[in-house]
């Protein structure tokens, strides 16, 4: 039985792997918040912010050996996709992004701060559809 | 390497079954290998459990900040607001049933609360505490 397992972990293709990474992505980081599209850093953010999951934006966030190193290629090389992501935001933050910033220009600071809001991190309590990628802004509904 | 679908999907199956098997556990035989861990002799006491859950240890957040109080509600993380389910297992089955993932989110949370591991002792508190949170 061993040997059959080997065979067939030996003949995973990437695209098994890939599966297995958004997994991984979506069990480890969506434990804590939205599952953010890889998209939205670019590749060197990733990497910074993977290599500190100790410390996380104020939490340990840390991971296994494992799984850390399945994310530290998978983040990157989904990393800066979306169309205005080019150069990396301060402190790796996708909010501070320029782009983010320049979309959301129209909601006051005391938005934000709602208590059915929280902080700009918080993509789905506007964006209903964000868990599954949807940010169009004809779906935007801003909480009281 | 070429083997067809249904074989390698048989395997595949195989493989996580004996994965979880290997996981499995319950709340009370995590909390007797913390036992063991800590010591001969050395038993979870529930009364340690709640005040080491409900207090701060140095830091900014008791773990009761994210979990409540009384976990065997819904709780909220601190900074992001997503929910976190139940951490009592009478209110929560899936809880304590992974020796890995117990041991994960015990080496993080307990980094954030206390800025430190939490001991095997520690550890048998809560669980010991944690299961006397009763429906």
């Amino acid at each position: 039985m061993a040997t059959l397992i080997g065979a067939v972990l030996a003949g995973s293709s990437s695209q098994a792997q890939t599966i297995n990474a958004a997994a991984k992505y979506q069990q480890e980081c969506a434990a804590c918040h939205m599952a953010y599209p890889p998209g939205m850093l670019p590749a060197a953010s990733w990497t910074r912010i993977l290599n500190h999951m100790d410390k996380h934006f104020g939490t340990d966030a840390s991971l296994d050996d494992a799984t850390l190193r399945e994310l530290s290629t998978w983040l990157p090389a989904n990393g800066g996709t979306f169309r205005r992501v080019r150069e990396a935001p301060p402190q790796d933050r996708i909010t501070q992004s320029t782009w983010f910033i320049r979309q959301h220009d129209e909601v006051s600071s005391a938005t934000w701060k709602r208590a059915s809001i929280g902080s700009a991190a918080n993509c789905a309590a506007c964006h209903a559809g964000a868990a599954k990628g949807n940010f169009n802004e004809h779906d935007v509904r801003i909480p009281k | 390497m070429n083997a067809p679908p249904y074989f390698k999907l048989t395997a595949t199956i195989a493989l996580a079954l004996f994965t979880a098997m290997a996981h499995a556990a319950s709340p009370a035989e995590l909390q007797a290998g913390y036992e063991a861990q800590a010591g001969p002799g050395s038993k979870g006491n529930a009364n340690r459990g709640q005040l080491f859950f409900t207090s701060k240890h140095g830091k900014d957040w008791a773990c009761a900040n994210c979990h409540t109080a009384s976990p065997t509600v819904d709780g909220k993380h601190a900074t992001t607001g997503k929910v976190i389910g139940p951490l009592a297992p009478a209110f929560n089955p899936e809880r304590f049933t992974d020796a890995t993932k117990a041991e994960k989110w015990f080496r993080r949370n307990c980094n954030d609360v206390a800025g430190r591991e939490c001991t095997a002792g520690e550890k048998a508190d809560v669980l010991a505490w944690l299961q006397t949170l009763k429906r």
